[in-house]
């Protein structure tokens, strides 16, 4: 395999696995946040609206951990830099 | 396919570019300054406000109920410096909607421009209420010890805090141009208005966390002793 082909290769499955593993704790954690909100809310409905701002707020940032995971994963498909030079060295290889 | 407006050249002045994120910047700047200046501009107490000026006293009103549900200290200075980050971030989020308009805080150069801005302004505000010596010595609390850790937890919060919100409005962006390739009918405009909450909520998160860190540091230290001492004796 080609040294652009090997990178290529990685580069997607490691993007998947990015995703994947990514995604796994925030989702737990963001059910867990929400279940206690919802436990919350249903003991003291009066305290519903600050509960729910609360709980938006959190979420968010729960979350951002899995968006870390997305940014990583995007830079691997989509701006790699181990892509571009590696495309360089073929040109040079090719032309040279 | 393009990550961000970075690379997007509008024009280009004595050799400098001038992308499509320093513009859409201007752009933001000029509606909030102009709105601004026009909806203000024959403020008198004579005059009876119009729907326009309750508009605006509404929202200040709301930024000001949310900073002192937040920071216990009325410092007018938070209220300008949070307010406008989440003014300027949230209609950048908003004018994601208008077609061809690429909003500046999908650019990591804004985010992390804006967290800049954050991370200078919570030393200032630190000094300003502590004194220098008092600032520096909330490095060495609880212990010596933790003088490394505290100076980590700065930068780490503040690549989080460009990230997140880079990340984020990044996302929604990438999500839509991918979504309109697969299913191109009606679906985008739903993650569309998943990506207007998504943008009004990380523009009240920044806004939020940059008054926490700044409450934080201009916190007196007295407070803390005292809640330690409940503590200790509860």
């Amino acid at each position: 395999m080609t040294d652009l082909g090997l990178i290529a290769a990685i580069s997607i499955f490691t993007a998947g696995f990015t995703v994947a593993f990514g995604a796994i704790g925030p989702a737990l954690g963001e059910g867990r946040a929400a279940s206690s909100a919802l436990n919350a809310i249903a003991q003291q409905p009066d305290a519903a609206s600050t509960l729910s701002r609360t709980l938006f707020v959190s979420l968010a940032m729960i979350e951002s951990t899995a968006i870390y995971c997305f940014v990583v994963a995007m830079i691997l498909l989509f701006a790699n830099p181990f892509w571009e030079a590696a495309l360089e060295a073929a040109k040079q290889a090719a032309g040279g | 396919m393009e990550l961000t407006p970075d690379s997007n050249t509008i024009f280009e002045v004595l050799g400098i570019a001038v992308n499509a994120t320093i513009v859409n910047t201007w752009i933001i700047m000029a509606i909030l300054v102009a709105t601004s200046a026009i909806i203000t501009r024959d403020l008198r107490p004579d005059v009876p406000p119009n729907r326009w000026r309750t508009t605006l006293e509404v929202i200040v009103n709301g930024i000001v109920g949310q900073i002192a549900e937040v920071s216990d200290r009325r410092d007018p200075r938070v209220l300008y410096f949070a307010g406008t980050l989440f003014l300027f971030i949230v209609t950048a989020n908003l004018l994601t909607v208008l077609p061809g308009f690429h909003t500046p805080t999908a650019s990591l150069s804004t985010t992390a421009a804006l967290t800049l801005s954050v991370l200078i302004a919570v030393p200032m505000f630190g000094i300003g209420s502590r004194g220098l010596g008092g600032y520096l010595k909330s490095y060495l609390e609880p212990s010596f010890v933790m003088l490394p850790f505290n100076i980590i937890s700065e930068f780490s919060r503040g690549i989080s805090l460009a990230i997140r919100l880079y990340g984020n409005i990044m996302s929604g962006a990438v999500i839509a141009v991918i979504l309109l390739g697969v299913a191109p009918f009606f679906f985008p405009i739903l993650m569309d208005m998943l990506g207007l909450l998504t943008g009004v909520i990380q523009a009240y998160i920044f806004a939020i966390l940059a008054t926490v860190y700044i409450s934080s540091a201009t916190a007196v230290p007295e407070s803390a002793d005292t809640s330690a001492n409940e503590k200790e004796t509860s």
